[in-house]
Parts: C-alpha cells; sequence; structure tokens
C-alpha cells in the first residue's frame, strides 16, 4: 500500500523539484501566462501519449502516431478545401486515424508481426504517402474558416481551447481505464496475455482495439496541430513517438505492459514539457539541449526502477 | 584514280569538319525537374546556353541516384564535351563523376556538391551572404540598436551554421544583441512554441531572424498571438512566405537565385572548354524578397 503510493508520487516529486529548479533560474518560469504556453505546447504530446498509454499498457509500442499526426494534418487541410461540412470533415479525419491504427492493430494480432516492425512500416509508409498527398510543400489550413481554427487558437473562459481538449481526452481515457471492463482488460492483457486468454479473453480484438485508441489520438493530435498553425506541413511530427513515449516511461508506466497509470502519461508530458520550456527561458545554447533533455529523462526513469526494486 | 581518293576523302571527312565547326555539346544532369526550384536552374542553363552557343542536352535523373549514373553514361556515349550535373546525393553522386573523370571529361556541380571525384568547379548558393543579407537588413530596419532573436535549422547541417554565421556576423557589425539564440530545427509547429516560449522569457524582442521560411512563419503565429509588433524574416522565399511577404506580415524573406545557378554553371562550362582556369567554387549571390 505504502509501495503503490510512492509509485503514484514519484512523477509527481519529479515534477515539482524541476519546478523549483527552473523558478529559480527564471523568474519568468512561474507566470500565468507561461504556466498557459507549456500546457497548450504540451496538450499535443499528452493527447498522443494518452493513446500511447493504452498501447503500452497492453505490452506494445506504436511508432506510427507521429505519421498519422501528419497524415490527418494534410487530409484535413484537403477536406477543408472542400466543401464537406467542418463537423463531418473532422468526424471523417477521426475515423481514418481510428481506421489506420485498427488496420495496424490485425497486422500485429492476425499477421503476428511485433509491434515495433509493424508500426515502423506504417510510420514509413505513412509518411510517404503524406509527401505524395501535399507534393512534399506545407498546405494552408482554415485560414478564414474561424470554426477551424478555434481549435487550435482558441480560448474558452481565458483558457486555450487545446488545453480544454487535453483535459477531455484524460479524462475520458481515465474514466475508461479504470472504470470499464476494457480498461481492465487492457491491463489484464498486459500483465499476462496467455493467462489473460485463457481465461477467456478476446486478447486479438482487444489489442486492434488498443491501435485504433492510439490511432485516432494521434489523428485528433494532427487535427489540433494543423488547426494552430492553419497549415499542414508533411514533415509535421517527425520524433513525436519517441515524445510520446519518453512521457509515458517517465510517467512510470512500464514498458513490458501491465502496470501504469494515465496520471503519470500527464506528469510525464509536463516535465519533458516543462523542459523544452525552460531551456529556451534559460537561452540553453542548442548543442547541451539535447543533453540536459536526454540526461533528465535518464535520471527520471533511474529513479523509477531504484524505488521500485 | 588521285581525283578518286581526295574525293573519298573529303567526303568521310566532312562530317568531322561540320563536327568541328558546330557548336560544342555540354550535358546538363538534373536531379529532378518536379521541383520549381531545378525548374528555374534549367530554365537559367537553357537560356544561357543558347547565347553562349552551345549545344545543351538536359536529363532528368527523377530523384534516383541509378538513373543519375545512366544519364552520365548516355552522355559520354553521345560524346560531350563537358557535364554540368546537379547531383541528386552528395555521396551518390560519385561514381558518376568518376567514370567522367576516367573519360577526361570536365564536370561542374550545380547546388549539391560531390563527396568524392574530381570537379573543376562547384556553383552554389551562398548562404554566409545570405545570412549577412538578412542581418543588415535588420539593422537597417532597427536604425542600428535593438533585440534580436535567432531562430537556428537543425544543428550540425550546413544551412544552419552558414545561414547563422552570416548572420551573425552582420549583427556583431552593427552592435545588435541578439538576446536568445534557439533550435527549431527548420519545423514550423517548433518555430510556434520556442518563439512562445522566448516571448516569455524576453520581455523587449524587435525583429527575429529564422534560418528557414517554415520557421518564420511558426514564430510569425506566436508573435500574433502575444499581440505584439515584431519584425520576423525568413529563409527560401517559399510560396508561403513570398504570400506573407506581400500581406505585410513576414517583413524579408531571402531568396536563392536558380536560374543564375544555371547561367553561371554555363558560363564557366565555356571558360573550361575554352582552357582557362576557373575557381574551385563559385557562390552565387542571394536575393532579399521585401514587400
Amino acid at each position: 500500500m505504502n509501495k503503490d503510493l510512492l509509485a503514484r508520487l514519484r512523477p509527481l516529486i519529479g515534477l515539482v523539484l524541476l519546478s523549483v529548479a527552473v523558478a529559480l533560474c527564471s523568474s519568468r518560469f512561474l507566470t500565468t501566462s507561461n504556466l498557459l504556453t507549456v500546457l497548450r505546447q504540451t496538450s499535443i504530446n499528452v493527447v498522443i501519449a494518452t493513446g500511447m498509454t493504452f498501447v503500452i499498457l497492453t505490452g506494445g509500442i506504436d511508432l506510427s502516431v507521429g505519421s498519422i499526426l501528419a497524415f490527418a494534418g494534410v487530409v484535413m487541410a484537403t477536406l477543408l478545401g472542400t466543401e464537406v461540412p467542418l463537423i463531418v470533415s473532422l468526424g471523417l479525419v477521426l475515423l481514418l486515424g481510428a481506421a489506420i491504427g485498427a488496420v495496424t492493430g490485425l497486422v500485429i494480432t492476425k499477421g503476428k508481426v511485433q509491434p515495433f516492425i509493424a508500426t515502423f512500416a506504417f510510420m514509413t509508409v505513412l509518411r510517404g504517402a503524406t509527401l505524395v498527398f501535399s507534393n512534399g510543400t506545407p498546405m494552408p489550413a482554415g485560414d478564414g474558416d474561424d470554426a477551424f481554427a478555434f481549435l487550435g487558437e482558441g480560448y474558452l473562459l481565458d483558457v486555450p481551447v487545446p488545453i480544454l481538449l487535453m483535459i477531455a481526452v484524460l479524462a475520458i481515457a481515465y474514466y475508461v481505464l479504470r472504470h470499464t471492463r476494457f480498461g481492465r482488460y487492457v491491463y489484464a492483457l498486459g500483465g499476462n496475455e496467455e493467462a489473460a486468454r485463457l481465461s477467456g479473453l478476446r486478447t486479438r480484438l482487444i489489442k486492434t482495439a488498443v491501435y485504433g485508441v492510439s490511432g485516432l489520438l494521434a489523428a485528433m493530435a494532427g487535427i489540433i496541430s494543423t488547426a494552430r498553425l492553419s497549415s499542414a506541413t508533411p514533415t509535421a511530427g517527425t520524433g513525436f513517438e519517441l515524445d510520446a513515449i519518453a512521457a509515458v516511461v517517465v510517467g512510470g508506466t512500464s514498458l513490458s505492459g501491465g502496470s501504469g497509470r494515465i496520471s503519470g502519461t500527464l506528469l510525464g508530458a509536463l516535465i519533458i514539457g516543462i523542459l523544452n520550456n525552460a531551456l529556451n527561458l534559460l537561452n540553453v545554447p542548442s548543442y547541451y539541449q539535447m543533453i540536459a533533455k536526454g540526461v533528465i529523462i535518464l535520471i527520471a526513469v533511474l529513479l523509477d526502477r531504484k524505488t521500485e526494486s | 584514280m588521285k581525283k578518286l581518293l581526295t574525293f573519298l576523302m573529303a567526303l568521310t571527312l566532312a562530317p568531322v569538319m561540320a563536327f568541328a565547326d558546330a557548336k560544342p555539346k555540354v550535358g546538363l544532369v538534373i536531379s529532378t525537374l518536379n521541383n520549381p526550384f531545378f525548374v528555374k536552374l534549367r530554365d537559367g542553363a537553357i537560356k544561357q546556353a543558347k547565347d553562349a552557343g552551345i549545344d545543351l542536352v538536359v536529363l532528368d535523373s527523377q530523384n534516383d541516384s541509378a538513373k543519375e549514373l545512366s544519364n552520365v553514361e548516355d552522355l559520354i556515349s553521345q560524346k560531350v564535351a563537358a557535364i554540368l550535373i546537379n547531383p541528386t546525393d552528395s555521396n551518390a553522386v560519385g561514381a558518376a563523376i568518376k567514370l567522367a573523370n576516367r573519360e577526361k571529361l570536365p564536370v561542374i556541380t550545380l547546388d549539391r556538391g560531390a563527396a568524392s571525384g574530381t570537379v573543376a568547379s562547384h556553383i552554389a548558393s551562398d548562404n554566409v551572404a545570405g545570412g549577412k543579407l538578412a542581418g543588415e537588413f535588420i539593422a537597417k530596419a532597427l536604425g542600428g540598436k535593438g533585440s534580436v532573436v535567432e531562430l537556428e535549422g537543425i544543428a550540425g547541417t550546413s544551412a544552419a551554421r552558414d545561414r547563422g554565421k552570416g548572420f551573425n556576423d552582420a549583427m556583431t557589425a552593427a552592435r545588435i544583441k541578439v538576446v536568445a539564440r534557439q533550435v527549431a530545427d527548420f519545423d514550423r509547429a517548433k518555430g510556434l512554441s520556442v518563439m512562445e516560449n522566448i516571448l516569455q522569457a524576453q520581455p523587449q524582442i524587435d525583429a527575429v531572424f529564422a534560418h528557414n521560411d517554415e520557421m518564420a512563419l511558426g514564430a510569425l503565429k506566436a508573435i500574433q498571438g502575444s499581440g505584439k509588433k515584431i519584425k520576423v524574416i525568413g529563409f527560401d522565399a517559399t510560396d508561403d512566405a513570398v504570400a506573407a511577404v506581400k500581406a505585410g506580415t513576414l517583413a524579408a524573406t531571402v531568396a536563392q537565385q536558380p536560374a543564375l545557378i544555371g547561367s553561371l554553371g554555363v558560363d564557366t562550362v565555356k571558360a573550361v572548354l575554352a582552357g582557362k582556369t576557373v575557381q574551385k567554387t563559385i557562390a552565387v549571390a542571394l536575393q532579399l524578397v521585401t514587400k
């Protein structure tokens, strides 16, 4: 019980320590506008990392999320140029993301391909498809379409809309994982796939669904990112899969599956987001930034392992 | 009999004599013609070749190194006098260039260099001069004082290094302070978030120089969100950026001159064929696009 509480608190302690350190170095850090900036920047990673949490809880991995983000972006940009109503376009793009994820899931379950390889293949294919689709140039998206731009740039009660969308995604994910049968199955599958299968769980279906969730959320991140920039860039989201995986792992979810929390993923993403913000605030020279980022992620994960054993 | 022999000799020599009279044939191998940049480069070369009296054969490698190699082979069997080549890839082009070297054909590389093989000259845009151009524009616009931010490209790339060097030289010369210098990886979304963070840290910013237009357009979004008035200068003159310059939101962008690279290539090949010595590298000037 005590140990479990400590496990929950670890990412939070890391976040607080990092925040205090940054606040001591820069007086600009703890301002409302800066904290809102950090949250808005982190929101895209949180949305992706939430889907990634589902996948990693089953013991899988999804490398295709960054490419799905970019592909969803260019499809969204294309739909915006047509007569299709906005709400329908949004639904189609989300559905497309979920479908791509589900197909990846089928390749993994029916085709018995390692998740790493299957999602890597989809990552490459979709990046290529995005470049073909956009002819390699950024596509204007919704400049002048206020309703679409609202999703990325808008405010509701003084809070940026991407932050509200992130909170909604987190709340739903939390509910699903904690209070639905599907959520318990995800944990069971990651804990011991064989046992889950023998006790009658439809493991293939659950796994496929999990990649569908990841694809859906990656597409949603693509919509937010495109709305924010009023433009869909074919190279958008490159490397985002690693940021998402880092957020999940720093947040205390085990890469071997079965244990972890959505709240941890949020904290992990915030640690990475604050780190990026702080490196900019403190004007750290570029070559050192990568070293600093890697070292801090390493420290966070090592602390996690140490208290576990 | 003797007469007949002379006649026959004249007959066989005629084509050879005609060839000597004809324009020299030069090959131009282009990485791709699916990109407006390289289409302009080709057009510049064709125009100059017409004026210089050179018979230019243009071949498209379709961004494929294998196609590039067979293009060079084709040119060699067509007996061209020299080859202008815009490599698909600096490393992969080595084999094609060595092939031409073996035939003692002069080779000139355009826009992208070659990692191996011997070339008579390499002609490309001068990124250092471009960065300097942007820096001088900012210095003039700010009246010689103010605070400037630099958004850097992917660390370690030559474009980021050279553009940054030219820009910082201009800032030092004008004694203008660069208050923040941060990497945004040539990416629009990163340009946005990095600029948002810098805006939080720096109370006063007068201008931003970004190593490419994508980052400049991202930074512009962040600045528009903050409600501040800051001049943003990009690099590359992409369609989006030129439109933003016309709309008055982007202050300026630096444009390469692909047509000039093409025409300088033809000039240089002509000099090489005339036996003159040419510079090993020729830097092509860049142009500032403003409203």
